[in-house]
């Protein structure tokens, strides 16, 4: 390594402790290190939205923070997200409204509505802020209706309070 | 692309980043990192220190103070966003931020980083023009402070010497009787502006323009103030005369234009989100006379 640092973190709960090179960022991490490749990597450079995790519960493209830059933080991943041989009410929305082709994308996706539902607070949503929220994930498949479908099942005017 | 190798220092203060960007070679301060890192993972930029500002808890933060709001320059994006001092103290801010990236890269996104990075796109510095916010950057010697519109020194370039550091953003009060407007032109929601406008005015008790401010961002490296559309402006009832001669005015503004934003279609959109911006802040500030 050209220039090691050590972290300590948790990921989905669990404490993490390791060495990483400065330069690595944290989707390499998460994907390597970890072996959590549920997160996946697209363009690298912040546009696409393929790598989003939650840090301290706030969505981030993990391709442009760096690894070390995570110490003493809390990260989610998708591998955070199901229960125990379930799917999360927005993995099951998702495979309902078909808001997922490819599958490329939705880890991803499934962030931004993670912290969506957080940041709602039991509040419903409009179409509007669901398609604001997800404009920062790319879907080249481009199943948006689908995903749009499914957040508004959970989160629309139409969902039960 | 991955970023190239580099050495990671994380100061806890300010006067440790500002040491550290005295003494180290080829240094680039890490803010929110929403440019630099794809900079770097593109190669386009290839710094050996990264001096990253995140773990300094001095400069994260909105304050009120006597003259408007103190913003610590790591402050992020999306803190502004959320905040209801901003919302209230400059809704000018709180209406463009809303612009800036995605969700996702306004939680990593600060306001200092975007100011510093000055990209001809960006929604921040064209507020900042709007403005006339004053900075604090640190230095060796001490502290210092800068009108933003002498901030602005080149394309991607601020006036800030090398081993200085921006570390609070001085937002004005919006005075009673004001209103503010945002608008950009772009062709899908959270790209880059290809043409932007700030504009805030006040008008007087009798319902003239007593001042007036329209910035513009996409037609320059800097943002421009249309210090011609503005004189023309004061003093007079904002009419939709009035607003179409300045209207027409910002239409002769010099536009850098490239094959597919020519200056002269730049211009067309100056002209319309003048107006546009224009007729909504005067019909705020009218409506904030009367409460």
């Amino acid at each position: 390594m050209f220039d090691a640092h050590d972290i300590t973190l948790t990921v989905n709960g669990k404490p993490v402790r390791a060495s990483v090179d400065a330069r690595m960022n944290l989707a390499d991490f998460l994907r390597k290190d970890l072996k959590l490749t549920g997160t996946h990597v697209g363009c690298e450079h912040g546009v696409c939205g393929a790598c989003t995790v939650l840090v301290d519960g706030a969505s981030v493209r993990s391709c442009l923070m760096l690894a070390v830059q995570a110490d003493g933080r809390s990260i989610e991943t998708i591998e955070g997200v199901a229960g125990a041989g379930e799917l999360h009410p927005i993995q099951a929305a998702l495979a309902r409204h078909h808001g997922l082709q490819c599958g490329y994308c939705t880890p991803g996706v499934i962030m931004t509505l993670r912290e969506l539902d957080h940041d709602r607070a039991g509040g419903t949503l409009s179409e509007d802020d669901i398609r604001a929220a997800l404009s920062g994930n790319l879907c080249r498949c481009t199943g948006y209706q689908g995903m749009v479908d499914a957040a508004l099942e959970l989160f629309g005017p139409a969902a039960a309070p | 692309m991955k970023a190239p190798a580099f050495r990671y220092h994380a100061p806890r203060s300010i006067a440790e980043a500002v040491a550290l960007m005295s003494t180290l070679e080829n240094a680039r301060v890490l803010a929110g990192g929403q440019s630099l890192m794809p900079m770097m993972n593109l190669r386009v930029a290839g710094p050996d220190h990264l001096v990253d500002l995140g773990r300094i808890a001095e400069l994260n933060g909105i304050a009120e103070d006597e003259h408007g709001l103190r913003i610590g320059a790591m402050t992020s994006q999306r803190a502004i966003e959320k905040s209801l001092l901003v919302a209230t103290i400059c809704p000018l801010l709180a209406e463009a931020i809303a612009h800036v990236g995605h969700q996702q890269t306004r939680n990593r996104g600060t306001i200092g980083g975007s100011l510093c990075h000055l990209d001809p796109g960006a929604e921040l510095p064209v507020v900042a023009a709007a403005l006339d916010i004053m900075l604090t950057a640190a230095g060796p010697t001490g502290s210092r402070e800068i009108a933003f519109r002498d901030f602005p020194a080149d394309y991607l370039t601020s006036s800030l010497e090398p081993e200085e550091i921006l570390t609070h953003i001085h937002v004005p009060r919006q005075p009673p009787r004001s209103g503010s407007a945002f608008l950009e032109f772009n062709r899908r929601p959270a790209d880059f502006a290809i043409l932007s406008v700030a504009t805030t005015l006040t008008l007087d008790e009798a319902g003239r323009i007593a001042r007036v401010a329209i910035a513009v961002g996409g037609a320059s490296y800097r943002p421009m103030r249309l210090d011609a559309a503005e004189a023309a402006l004061t003093g007079q009832l904002p009419n939709a005369e009035a607003l179409a001669d300045a209207a027409a005015i910002a239409g002769t503004l010099p536009c850098d234009g490239d094959d597919l934003y020519p200056a002269d279609y730049k211009q067309d959109l100056c002209a319309v989100l003048v107006r546009r911006t224009l007729t909504i802040a005067a019909s705020r500030a009218q409506e904030n006379a009367h409460v």
